[in-house]
């Protein structure tokens, strides 16, 4: 998902990191310390999930989980995305400095919008709450794909074919996402109800 | 072979200059000829200051993993004059050209990142970032992710030991998805558990959202020497690319 140093163009650099910065700005301003821990265990978690390789058929697929995180955070997941993707910057050489803002951009955007549609039907009955996780977790990487893939496709005509291929490559990945946020979700409100924000309904 | 001994005496602050700035620097670049130029000086560079061309390869050969996508989709499907045909496979001229200049900024990028900023200690990168005047609450989620990195990561560790003694093994099922999620669910509610625990201790020693350190951050003349001079050739690698972008033809 991310994309490499070199790719993109100087303008859809610089948009990136406008996008990036106002998100993280507003992230930042809305959230205080508390929440930022709540951010910064949750983008470790990103971290070491995009580790983690889940079967798949004969192969595996490493995980995103942005819309886990949009689900949880809010606009605080454009800074707690940002801290990981910057972390396996330097610590993998995945994505890198100048790619940041717009792989930032890409990841959060779709997760935020997600937030907003579909947070307040996890306190809803199961039905919807399963329904919600879902949307979310599928969602979000069918959106963070689609902004990579028009990424690559403003950036040079030349990227376009590669730009779907890479949206197509992700629709697996999109179905396990939304599976394994349903149980995730499913599993807290069972055990830690109070972490979804509704424990009083 | 020379060690990166000096490197890592600098300021982190320049080290951390120096990657931003190349990144910026060769993305912006369009002419394939100064791609080179910059791959070339990036590698004179990398070979002055790593300590061993062998894990220099080895880390760039992790990170073309994009480049290696690239090189599948880009030369045979951008549209242009066809260059080699084999069997079903037609190979563009404006695509393998694309191709390989990306090949060469990326590369060239990689090789001042590992240079510079790999090795570098992750609490210093926060405080060099925080000197830098990155947002105060920004370093705090870097620290904090860093910190929990190896947290989470043991916890993970534990219940999938936990899960293997008990028999399971995964495979494309329900079941295996399911317990992977529970796994997840509980990872994610003890590390948030225990988040809370350190940071109210935090708050009870008088945290006030600023960390505090004993590494001392200290810009000497080679720093300015150092970032001048690299500035300098990457302005004038600039002036290159649009002399001959704008100017030659």
């Amino acid at each position: 998902m991310h994309i490499s140093e070199g790719v993109l163009s100087p303008v859809l650099l610089s948009c990136g990191y406008v996008l990036t910065a106002a998100g993280t700005y507003v992230g930042l301003h809305k959230a205080d310390y508390g929440r930022l821990t709540t951010a910064a265990v949750l983008a470790s978690f990103f971290f070491v999930a995009s580790l983690i390789h889940v079967p798949l058929g004969p192969g595996n697929v490493h995980l995103i989980l942005n819309g886990l995180l949009g689900l949880f955070l809010g606009w605080t997941v454009f800074p707690a995305l940002l801290v990981a993707l910057l972390l396996q910057a330097v610590l993998f050489r995945y994505g890198g400095i100048a790619v940041l803002g717009i792989n930032t951009f890409d990841m959060a955007f779709p997760a935020l919008l997600c937030h907003c549609l579909f947070r307040s039907w996890l306190c809803k009955n199961n039905i919807f709450r399963i329904a919600g996780a879902f949307c979310c977790g599928a969602l979000s990487v069918a959106g963070a794909s689609l902004c990579t893939a028009a990424a690559l496709a403003l950036s040079n005509e030349g990227f376009l074919t590669s730009a779907k291929i890479l949206f197509t490559a992700h629709i697996p990945i999109m179905i396990i996402e939304g599976c394994l946020t349903v149980l995730i979700v499913s599993y807290i409100a069972k055990n830690r109800p109070g972490l979804l924000g509704c424990a009083q309904s | 072979m020379a060690s990166g001994q000096a490197l890592q005496t600098m300021d982190p602050r320049t080290l951390l200059l120096t990657a931003a700035g190349t990144a910026f620097c060769f993305s912006a670049i369009q002419s394939i000829t100064i791609s080179c130029a910059g791959l070339m000086l990036a590698a004179i560079f990398a070979l002055r200051w790593t300590p061993s061309w062998q894990l220099l390869l080895q880390r760039l050969f992790v990170a073309n993993f994009f480049i290696l996508f690239v090189w599948l989709t880009v030369p045979l499907t951008m549209p242009g004059i066809n260059i080699l045909t084999l069997g079903p496979l037609a190979f563009s001229l404006e695509g393998i050209t694309l191709a390989v200049h990306i090949t060469l900024k990326c590369n060239a990028i990689l090789l001042i990142y590992i240079s510079t900023i790999a090795d570098m200690d992750l609490p210093t990168l926060g405080y060099a970032m925080e000197r830098l005047h990155c947002p105060v609450k920004l370093v705090f989620i870097f620290l904090f992710t860093y910190r929990y990195i190896y947290d989470i990561s043991n916890e993970w560790k534990k219940l999938q030991t936990a899960a293997k003694l008990r028999g399971f093994s995964p495979n494309t099922s329900l079941h295996t998805y399911r317990t992977i999620g529970n796994m997840f669910g509980l990872t994610i509610i003890n590390s948030i558990n225990k988040s809370h625990k350190v940071y109210e201790a935090m708050l009870l020693r008088g945290f006030n959202g600023h960390f505090h350190t004993t590494a001392e951050l200290k810009m000497h003349n080679h720093d300015i020497f150092f970032i001048l001079s690299f500035f300098t050739v990457l302005l004038i690698l600039l002036c290159a690319d649009l002399y001959i972008i704008y100017c030659h033809d």
